[in-house]
């Protein structure tokens, strides 16, 4: 049986790992590869790297320390952040990526979905989406949320583009609950549910893990694939070996290394 | 001991490379023909399509070299879907040294494809290469297509249905998922088919 996925996301701002609140205010949290392998020796099933200035900055994601971090690494890892081009991506792949994420650029080409599917297969791409609930109840896609000055609202509905991003060739999608974002509330399930509904590749929540039962209700309620977080598990307060065993006590697929 | 990784195109060759030199193993990446015929062991990564991968042995002429090895061959994700006989995806043709077809996993309710993550290994039948796998454990999988039970089958895994996880013919091995990126038991099985 497949097992449910829990993921570490580490956003990396020059070459460090940062965190901040709703998108906001970052410190720094350590250095790339110390805390990769600190992730894997605790039993994370995967790594997303999002290099949360690349996009805003108009500037491809630095190949570096993607090469540092897989020849350490021997879990899958993801990378995120102002890839814009097949070109952008092969250059990530090769240097030891597993898979890429395209979030801002594939909004402003949605082709660029399309391209990366042809050139890598779908199994390579992820379309991360940056979604927030509108004063008038509807979930719609922010673009560039890795910088807020440069944060922009779109038009376009979070639903309508999970369908679309499919039909281009996204092989899972990350949705980035920006509500719940980094205040530990829980993931949205709401959304994650609507998403759910319409999304036949794999679903990865993102936004508001704070307390294992929130992975456990992520899980069960919406049916994501996996479980995206990232403050809770720099700080140390959620233990991914004590949340591996609650839920599998709790009946979910989990992978105890 | 010589071991060259097959320049087929693949995007995970990099991740294949390393977890060898995390075993002491440094392969040479290679699509020469020679070189490739002179290793001990030879290791057919693979991320894409069947159609393109073959295009690309094709172009390179390996695909004789290909079936006449004698020395172990591993076959990696799509490597292994190449050593098999035909794959539904693209229609493709593939080498034939595995009597199987590769097909794409049925269309079923709450079951997404790609079958992506980590899931478990079911021993099938005893063979050096699941030398110290234990019953349950979880190797990592990324893949749309895959190879039905047959009697080359050495382990199994489960997604809607069994697939072949681990196969192995002869001197022609293959494995589903990603050994490179399997933790320490993809490592324990890279470790095996480098003692074979």
């Amino acid at each position: 049986m497949l097992s449910r996925r829990i993921i570490p996301c580490l956003d990396v701002r020059d070459g460090l790992v940062v965190k901040g609140v709703r998108f906001r205010d970052h410190v720094v949290m350590g250095d790339i590869v110390d805390l990769a392998l600190r992730y894997r020796d605790e039993g994370a099933d995967e790594l997303v790297f999002y290099d949360i200035t690349a996009s805003p900055e108009g500037r491809s994601v630095d190949r570096g320390w993607v090469e540092k971090v897989a020849r350490v690494i021997d879990i899958p890892f993801c990378v995120a952040g102002g890839i814009r081009s097949v070109h952008d991506a092969r250059t990530v792949l090769h240097a030891g990526a597993d898979k890429v994420s395209v979030n801002s650029p594939a909004l402003e080409r949605p082709e660029l979905i399309a391209e990366l599917a042809a050139a890598f297969g779908v199994q390579c791409v992820v379309v991360g989406i940056d979604s927030l609930c509108d004063a008038d109840g509807e979930w719609r896609v922010r673009q560039y949320s890795g910088d807020p000055s440069k944060t922009r609202a779109l038009a376009r509905r979070t639903l309508d583009w999970v369908a679309e991003a499919q039909c281009l060739g996204a092989g899972e999608i990350v949705l980035n609950c920006m509500g719940s974002d980094g205040v530990r509330q829980g993931y949205d399930l709401e959304q994650l549910g609507a998403v759910r509904a319409l999304c036949h590749v794999p679903l990865i929540a993102s936004g508001g893990a704070g307390a294992i039962e929130h992975f456990r209700a992520a899980f069960v309620d919406a049916d994501v694939d996996g479980a995206l977080a990232a403050s809770v598990f720099h700080s140390g307060a959620i233990a991914i070996p004590a949340l591996k065993q609650y839920l599998q006590a709790q009946g979910i697929a989990v992978r105890i290394p | 001991m010589a071991v060259v990784l097959v320049d087929a195109g693949g995007t995970n060759i990099g991740s294949v490379r390393y977890a060898l030199q995390r075993l002491g193993v440094d392969a040479a990446l290679t699509a020469d023909a020679a070189t490739i015929r002179a290793a001990d062991k030879v290791i057919l990564p693979g991320v894409g399509a069947a159609g393109p991968g073959m295009a690309r042995l094709r172009e390179l002429g390996l695909v004789e070299l290909m079936r006449s090895l004698t020395q172990p061959v591993l076959g990696v994700c799509l490597g292994m879907q190449l050593l098999c006989a035909h794959s539904e995806e693209g229609d493709t043709a593939c080498l034939g040294l595995i009597p199987a077809t590769v097909r794409r996993f049925a269309e079923r309710p709450g079951l997404r494809v790609p079958h992506m993550g980590w899931n478990g290994l079911s021993v099938q039948r005893e063979h050096p290469l699941l030398h110290g796998l234990s019953a349950g454990e979880q190797a990592y999988f990324v893949h749309s297509y895959a190879v039905p039970l047959n009697e080359w089958t050495l382990a199994s895994a489960d997604y809607g249905e069994p697939f072949s996880a681990v196969v192995a013919r002869g001197n022609f091995h293959g494995m589903q998922f990603h050994p490179e990126r399997s933790a320490a038991v993809g490592a324990k099985l890279l470790r095996n088919f480098l003692e074979r």
